[in-house]
Order: structure tokens, then sequence, then C-alpha cells
């Protein structure tokens, strides 16, 4: 088996920026990433994506290329196209390479694996040429292509950035149909003296607003009862607004409402987890240095709480600086040294995220569903399933799948977990830290007994190796 | 099936290999990811799901949903990891649960 200090994994701005301060200092790293090149979903091939590309993705997405570029230049083992199945507690990871499977030995693991959108949960919303906003920037950077005839829609200043590339673009979206509303505005008001130290993003806002509204793109807030129509694909969207009801035929519905850590990988090793009221989801508990309650495993970036990718980045940095500190690579006054610039950077660009998390919080629609909702894509459970399992006496997530199968299917409730706890937490009128989320068990993706086979034979050949 | 793509490439290559999905021959970019090319051609629904039979195509684009689900050679695979190489014969997955609708 392979040994390393640091085993990184996820290749976004935090694992790329944890990977390249712990190579700096002289750790041996190992990243490991999904994808066929280093950038995350945030820079998703910036390395490749050409100069047409990165004129409509703007500076924000071509800063990214520094951060490849730095990768490159450091001493780091990147395993690109490894889907990562096992984390054990003693820092060992299970990962395949094309249905290779193979384990490595790190001394402390760091976990980067970023956010994934919050569930939608809306009727229709399981039609194909339905997307998450998310999945349109991934198309535009990986592979050029541009939503044409596409209405966005939810809460969420990446509504505003994506309209922005597809106008650039030449294909504005044909409507942008917003939830949040004017009281949650004003509810963020309180939090805008603070919000100012980020004014530079407030600026964003401001001109990617104003650059929407020349384009002549019709603007909807406080949209309510949002449904998507169409029998086996996308045709039109409804909305109501102020009691009427507007119809928009279209080919695509790019839907938003923010993005949540994605915890596979923390809840499959049992870290503490704790929720989030303000931004409304689970996050592992960790100190600031990313330390989870594992003394092995640190979680950076996204994936400890959504603060965006340049706190995603710094996260990085102080997460390695604390590894190398704790394995005896540099002092604790060291440390500190070089951490503090980058925890007072850190600081700044988080002060926006209180007035953001007020602005556009998720939908009622999706966090109370309609009965007939599917919320449970897999395997197709409704909203109206996990409340009639919660009058049957199901308090919990675990207890939900045995009834009726929620989370069971591929994605491992990825896409269901968040709702799922909401509703049992409404129907039981427990918290949703009382009521938990599902257990995740490795794989963490599915696997094949080929690829087990494989690492069990280089397993058996490395013991003899050694006797 | 509604074959007019809902994508524009703003830019295309011109490195292209033959692959077929369900039997039928689709010209796509060499090495560019599988499923962003399969919507780029036109196609909206990718597999049937189990339960209910009912279509769906990729929703996440990244590794997560698993609506992307494809057959390739007997083995179910998510097309939004993965790459179009030339030759590929993919086929929907449950497309013995679809409903009549091509
Ligand atoms: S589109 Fe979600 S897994 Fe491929």
């Amino acid at each position: 088996m392979t040994e390393v200090d640091l085993v990184i994994v996820g290749a976004g701005p935090a694992g790329m920026s944890a990977a390249v301060t712990a190579a700096e200092i002289g750790l041996s790293v190992l990243l490991l990433d999904e994808q066929p090149a280093a950038g995350g979903q945030i820079y998703r091939n910036v390395a490749k994506a050409d100069e047409t590309r990165g004129d409509i993705l703007g500076k924000d997405y071509t800063y990214g290329l520094e951060l490849v570029t730095a990768m490159r230049s450091a001493s780091i083992t990147h395993v690109t196209d490894a889907t990562v199945w096992k984390i054990g507690e003693d820092g060992t990871v299970a990962y395949s390479v094309n249905g290779k499977a193979s384990l490595v030995q790190g001394r402390k693991v760091i976990l980067a694996t970023g956010a994934l959108e919050r569930p939608v949960p809306i009727p229709g919303w399981t039609l194909p040429g339905v997307m998450t906003a998310g999945a349109a920037q991934i198309l535009l950077k990986q592979s050029g292509l541009v939503a044409e005839r596409a209405v966005i829609c939810g809460s969420g200043p990446l509504i505003y950035l994506i309209a922005q590339q597809m106008i650039r673009a030449g294909k504005p979206p044909l409507a942008i149909i917003e939830t949040q509303t004017k009281s949650d505005l004003l509810n963020a008001m309180r939090h805008l003296p603070h919000a100012l130290r980020g004014w530079r993003y407030l600026m964003k806002g401001a001109k990617l607003l104003s650059e929407i509204k020349r384009a002549g793109v019709m603007r909807v807030t406080g949209a309510e009862n949002l449904e998507i129509e169409g029998d086996t694909e996308v045709r039109a969207i409804a909305f109501t607004h102020r009691g009427q009801t507007t119809r928009i035929q279209c080919n695509l519905v790019l839907l938003h409402q923010g993005v949540v850590p994605n915890t596979q990988a923390t809840r499959s090793l049992r870290l503490e987890h704790a929720w989030s009221s303000a931004q409304r989801c689970f996050h592992p508990i960790t100190n600031e240095w990313g330390l989870s309650s594992l003394e092995t495993v640190y979680v950076a970036g996204d994936g400890a709480g959504i603060g965006g990718a340049k706190a995603a980045e710094q996260a990085g940095a102080i997460s390695a600086l604390h590894v190398a500190f704790a394995l005896g690579f540099i002092t604790k006054a060291d440390r500190d040294k070089r951490a503090a610039p980058i925890l007072r950077l850190q600081s700044a660009e988080l002060a926006l995220r209180p007035f953001l998390d007020r602005a556009y919080p998720p939908s009622d629609q999706v966090l109370k569903p309609a009965d007939d909702t599917v919320i449970c894509r897999c395997e197709e459970v409704t909203a109206g399933d996990i409340r009639a399992y919660a009058r049957l006496g199901c308090t919990g997530p675990n207890q939900a799948k045995a009834f009726g199968r929620s989370g069971m299917g591929p994605c491992q409730g990825r896409y269901c977990g968040l709702t799922v706890t909401e509703l049992l937490s409404q129907e039981t009128g427990t918290t949703p830290d009382a009521v938990g989320s599902y257990h995740i068990r490795p794989p963490l993706k599915p696997i094949t007994l080929g690829e087990l086979a494989t690492l069990e034979q280089t397993l058996t050949d490395e013991t003899k190796g050694l006797i | 099936m509604n074959n007019a793509s809902p994508f524009h490439n703003i830019s295309p290559s011109d490195d292209l290999v033959t692959v077929t999905f369900d039997g039928i021959e689709y010209i796509l970019p060499d090495g560019a990811n599988l499923a962003a090319s399969l919507l780029e051609a036109g196609l909206r629904y990718f597999r049937n799901t189990p339960v209910s039979g009912a279509p769906r195509g990729p929703f996440c684009m990244m590794g997560a949903c698993y609506d992307c689900l494809v057959e390739i050679d007997g083995e179910t695979r998510q097309a939004c990891m993965t790459e179009v190489t030339s030759g590929l014969k993919i086929e929907r997955a449950h497309r013995d649960k679809g409903l009549e609708n091509d």
C-alpha cells in the first residue's frame, strides 16, 4: 500500500490550495479527484477552456488557472478520474480509476469534496430538460454548451451569474423567476453593515443585475407555486405572482436554491455534524483549522459549510498548515505566522455570507413540498409518502428508508436527504438535529465486484512481497 | 422525440468520432463529455427509472444524481462521468421499463 503524509480528496479550490501549501512545506501529497482535470466544479476544465469560453465565464473563472498552474509546479501526485469509495478512520482511502481499485494510507486526510445543489423538489423537477443551474454552468465550462430557450428559476446569486453568461453568449434566458421575496431582502438588511466588508461582491451583484436588465430579460421575484410541465420532457413552466398565474413555454428549466455541503464522505466517517439554521443544511463540525471530530480528518471548503470559492481556497491552505504542524514539519509559531494573513482574508471573504443567506433563502415550496411531489428522484418517493411514514411513527431518515426506500437508490440520498430531514422535522415537531440524516455507508459510489477483486489481488501480492 | 438541440455550442470541436445510441449513429466530439455531447446531439432522455419507467436525463452533470445512467457494453455508467470514444455502443438504462414515446 502506498503511504503518504497527506491524502486530499477533491481538486477544487480547497483541495488544490491544500495540496500546494502542504507540498511546498515538504509533505508527500496524494490528491484524488473524480474529474479528468483539476479545478473542481467552480474552475472546471479551466486549463483547457478556450478564450471565447473564458471571456463568457469571466475573470472569477479564469482565476482558477493560477491555482491549477501552482499545482503543476509543486510536487503533488494528482490522480485524475479517481472515484473515492471508502475512507477509513485511520486515514486509509480506497479509490478506483478505470475500474481498477487501489488503497492509499495517509497520515492525515483532508476532505475537500465541496458542495451540491440543494434539492429542488417541485412538480416536474424530474423531467428531462430540467437541470440544476450548476449543471448548466458545468456544460458551459466543460463543453462550451449554452442553454437555449431556458428559464432559470429559484433563489441565489448564482442565478444572476448564469444569466449574465448566457446573455454574453448570445442566448439570454427567456425569464428569471425568483422565489425570494422583498421581506427576505428586508430581513437581510440588518446584516448589510457587516456585509459591506464584502463590497466587491455587492458591486459585482449590482453589475450583474444591471446587465440582465439592459438585456431586457424578464425577471420576477416572490414567485410561488412553481410547476414544470411536460410529459416526456419539459414544455413549459408555470408560476403564480401576486395571485396571477403565468406560463412560459421553454426547452430547459435551470433550478437553483443555493448550494449545500456535500456530506457523503464526512457522514460515512460518522464525523459529528450540526444543523445550520441560517443555511438550512447539515455540516460537519470543524474547528478553525478545519479539523473534524476525528484526529486524522480535516474538512476544508464548501464541504464544511458554504463560503464560496475564495474562502474554500483559504480554508484549504489553513488546514494544510495545521496538518504540517501536527506531523512535525513546522513549528506552532511558524504555522500561526503563516496562517494569520490567510485567516484575515478569509474573515473578509465570509463577511457577505449572513446577508446572502437571509436575502436568498430556499423557498417554502422546496422546504415543504406538496404531498404529490416526488422528493426522492431515484426511488420516486413523494413528500406525502414521507408524511405518511411520520404518522405511522417514523421519526428518522434511516427508518424512512425502511418504510419506502427513499435514499436507497444510486444517488444514496444526495438529492433527497435534506428534504426528508426537513419533512420529518416538520411532521414530528422536532429539530433537524434531533431528526438527523441518512447513515452513509461505503462504498460512497457503486463499485463492481471486479474492482474489489483487483484490490484484493494487489494487497495479497504486496503482503507476499513483504514476507 | 424533439431532436432540435436545446444547446448551442460556442466552441465546437472538429475532431469527431461515431458512436451509437440505441442503434442510431451519432457523430460526437472525440474525448468530450458523453452526457454533454448527447445533449448537444438533441437527445433529451437517457434512461428510464426502474420504479415507474419515467424518462430521465442529466440533472447535475457532476456525478451525483445518477439520472444520466446509460448502458455501455452491458455496464451501467454515468454518462456525465464518461468520455466520448470512437465506437461506443450506448443504450438507455432500463429501457425495458420505458414508455413508448420515441
Ligand atoms: S447528470 Fe447527475 S450523475 Fe450524471
